[in-house]
């Protein structure tokens, strides 16, 4: 009968409804999901990839170097399956098949692209650097000030409590500096530098007369316990998944404050193909998705969505919903939606060795380095380009890995190997790159993925600001490490191509204006009001520090906001 | 691993990257190729843990190579992880050790006293670096520089290795940045 089939669709939309919608778990998924349900709502939070639980999936972790049989290499059988991490760093035997199968998930290079991408529970939150800097108004002002692209819609004050938020929940180690350019958080302890780290900040500090500082990073790693989580225990295996929950990640942080609630409901191999677009309330109704494991399409329900598929993943979402009404998606109305794609360049800077210090060593394997702290074209300082960089880096023993020029083969060998070497620091800079309109993505109609789906064409690259840039990210490290006694100094400049910094950003910019940017100052698309986009996508410069804390921060305020508008009817 | 060590440690690595780390695949290849010339015969698993012995000992504080089944390690990375060209320069490697041998002492490897291995692999070395030096960067590797790679490498992250000619430490629990060393103390191992 026609009323059974309509009840049956009826009890199918309320089995399938929920009060909010997250695409994605990673860093930034995950704290939608915690905000969310925290604040009473039930919550469906959609994985494109496989489970991955905290601990029981960390299968590595525990392993001495060698019970892996390729002692942490990764065979040419995995890398035929990720050729593009097989051109990274990232390719290393424990967690290959962290990273998603690049054959399965193609894409298009129209210029060369390194896209480093997690697909299973927890995304890029497993694997993530950790380092945690908040950003400064010096950073949400630069596009004004430099009249380059559109203003920020937001300033430090309005992020300011969000991270102080995001901090005491997450924990992050620092030291407090008093630096107006990278403000101080709610810090852990601050993890210690070895001795050659702390003269060599010192003699920086006195050759540049206190305006650069060489400081211990701030990174997402427990120096102290928190409620559920046991403090880093410095083995330095974080990106395996850490068995202590040691640092911040979906799997020991987030998901178990949402899961508590009893509101979240999560659900894997879910790649959500559009979000379902209302032209009458002009609002998404809900997501579409493919089961990566039957085929079989799906849809869901609720008041709210959250976009937090990372930067270039949730920008092909968008471009994908709302095709009747606008050909180029959702939020495409301001020309803006796939363009402007920033990240961080890097891979240049400077190495040398240390002479003495034969009497100093250290214990325990430091998950962190030392930060230099962005010094260009501030405070007076005035470059040949905009904007700035920060270097990251570290000094230590060399081990066995090193070269002994006068020893080949034997006892005497094997011996001098058994100690440690020679001190030597390095540090590598991480540049900002302006928003280029033309830096962007697209669809590819033509490639398919190995669900029917059509992939991102990727034509980004370095312009001209970026490149003078290099050059001075160098021969600043140089002259700082010549400044501060370290000998046989080496630079390099590996070149970049953009998304190798694994910082993509800005493909749905915020901005003050409908006509040119795709979000407002709450992450809400200008064009659907109930939808937020709050990982990279939604920024409208990089800055120069490690976004991901301002992701984390952007999210739980957008979180809130959507929750009020909620309560008061506004969406 | 995070970004500062890759960027150190690897290229640190007796002077440039690990061999079959950094593979450069341009698209996906149909399947892996093995290089016929491989061959892992136990006479030639026993040659190899000679070889990798005779560069790492057995001494006083530990053991050698051949404590950590250096032969079959070097079997399981060039079967597994080497490029076909690289799998091809190694398993030639041994002919070409062995007639080294055979033109300075008239005996094959294997035959040689511990002096004679030693001293054999010392000018072996010396021409191994100075062709590494001179090659170009996309030129073949010299096969000893293969061998004593994996040797060192296989050795000093093997349990024997490890722990016994360097310390290791599975769980530190604390970090100390600056404390005293002296000599004669052992380096850590990761």
């Amino acid at each position: 009968m026609p009323g059974d089939t309509l009840n049956i669709n009826n009890k199918a939309t309320a089995q399938h409804t929920y009060d909010a919608i997250v695409i994605g778990s990673g860093i930034s998924g995950g704290w939608a999901a915690k905000e969310l349900t925290e604040k009473g709502l039930k919550v469906l939070m959609l994985e494109r990839g496989r489970n991955f639980e905290h601990i029981k999936d960390y299968k590595s972790a525990s392993k001495d170097p060698w019970d892996f049989e390729h002692h942490g290499q990764a065979t040419q059988e995995e890398l035929k399956r990720h050729p593009i991490i097989a051109r990274t760093w990232g390719k290393s035997e424990p967690i290959i098949d962290y990273w998603a199968n690049d054959v399965d998930a193609p894409y298009t290079e129209i210029k060369p692209f390194k896209w480093w991408r997690s697909y299973q529970f927890g995304g890029r939150s497993i694997l993530w650097g950790r380092q945690s800097y908040r950003w400064s108004d010096f950073d949400f002002d630069a596009n004004k000030k430099d009249g380059w692209a559109i203003d920020w819609p937001i300033r430090y004050k309005d992020l300011s409590p969000w991270y102080d938020h995001v901090e005491k929940f997450i924990g992050v180690n620092g030291s407090r500096e008093n630096l107006p350019q990278l403000p101080d958080g709610h810090f852990l302890p601050a993890m210690d530098m070895t001795c050659v780290e702390k003269d060599v900040a010192a003699r920086i500090k006195e050759k540049y007369k206190g305006s650069r500082h060489m400081i211990i990073g701030r990174s997402a790693n427990l120096t102290a316990p928190i409620a559920g989580r046991t403090q880093c225990q410095f083995r330095n295996r974080c990106w395996e998944g850490c068995p202590f929950g040691g640092y911040f990640s979906t799997q020991s942080s987030t998901f178990p404050a949402a899961n508590a609630t009893g509101n979240l409901t999560v659900r894997p191999f879910s790649i959500v193909t559009k979000i379902i677009y209302d032209k009458d309330s002009k609002k998404a109704k809900g997501v579409e998705i493919l089961d990566a494991e039957n085929n079989q399409t799906y849809q869901y329900f609720s008041k709210i969505v959250f976009v937090n598929a990372s930067a270039l993943n949730s920008a092909w979402v968008l471009m994908n919903s709302a095709t009747d009404v606008w050909p180029d998606g959702l939020g495409s109305s301001s020309g803006e939606l796939g363009h402007n794609i920033m990240d961080h360049h890097y891979n240049c800077g400077a190495s040398g060795t240390v002479d003495g210090y034969e009497d100093k060593y250290y214990y325990g394997r430091r998950p962190n380095g030392v930060y230099v702290v962005r010094f260009a074209n501030l405070f007076g300082d005035k470059r040949d380009y905009l904007r700035g960089f920060g270097y990251q880096g570290g000094a230590s023993r060399e081990g066995w890995s090193r070269s002994v020029a006068e020893l080949s083969v034997g006892a005497g060998f094997k011996e001098a190997l058994t100690e440690p070497g020679q001190w030597t620091m390095g540090m590598t800079a991480f540049g900002e790159i302006l928003p280029h309109h033309e830096n962007k993505i697209t669809l590819d109609k033509t490639k398919k993925d190995k669900w029917g789906l059509p992939v991102l064409a990727m034509d980004a690259e370095l312009k001209d600001n970026e490149l003078k840039m290099r050059k001075d990210m160098v021969s600043e490290a140089k002259a700082m490490f010549e400044s501060s006694g370290i000998k046989n100094i080496n630079t390099w400049d590996g070149g970049h191509q953009i998304g190798d910094g694994i910082h993509e950003m800005g493909t749905a910019r915020m901005g003050r204006d409908p006509k040119t940017s795709v979000l407002n100052e709450h992450n809400q698309v200008w064009d659907a009001k109930n939808v937020f986009v709050t990982d990279g996508a939604c920024m409208t410069s990089a800055a120069c520090q490690n976004p991901s804390l301002t992701y984390m921060a952007l999210t739980a305020r957008a979180a809130n906001f959507s929750v009020e508008e909620l309560k008061k009817g506004n969406i | 691993m995070n970004r500062r060590e890759a960027l150190s440690s690897v290229a640190l690595l007796l002077g440039g990257t690990i061999i079959g780390a950094d593979i450069f695949l341009s698209g996906c290849k149909s399947d892996v190729k093995i290089s016929s010339a491989l061959d892992f015969s136990p006479e030639n698993i026993a040659f190899l843990d000679e070889v990798g012995e005779t560069i790492l000992p057995t001494t006083a504080g530990s053991p050698g190579a051949k404590a950590a089944q250096i032969g079959q390690f070097m079997k399981t990375i060039v079967t597994d992880c080497y490029e076909e060209k690289d799998q091809k320069i190694f398993a030639e490697g041994i002919g070409k050790l062995n007639a080294a041998s055979k033109t300075k002492y008239d005996k094959v490897f294997m035959e040689l006293g511990a002096d004679q291995k030693h001293d054999l692999l010392v000018a072996i070395d010396k021409e191994a670096k100075d062709y590494q030096k001179t090659k170009k960067p996309e030129g073949p590797n010299h096969y000893f520089t293969l061998m004593k790679q994996l040797t060192l490498w296989g050795y000093f992250t093997s349990k024997p290795g490890a722990t016994q000619a360097l310390r290791y430490v599975a769980v530190p629990g604390r970090y100390e940045g600056c404390i005293p060393y002296k000599k004669g103390d052992k380096a850590w191992a990761t």
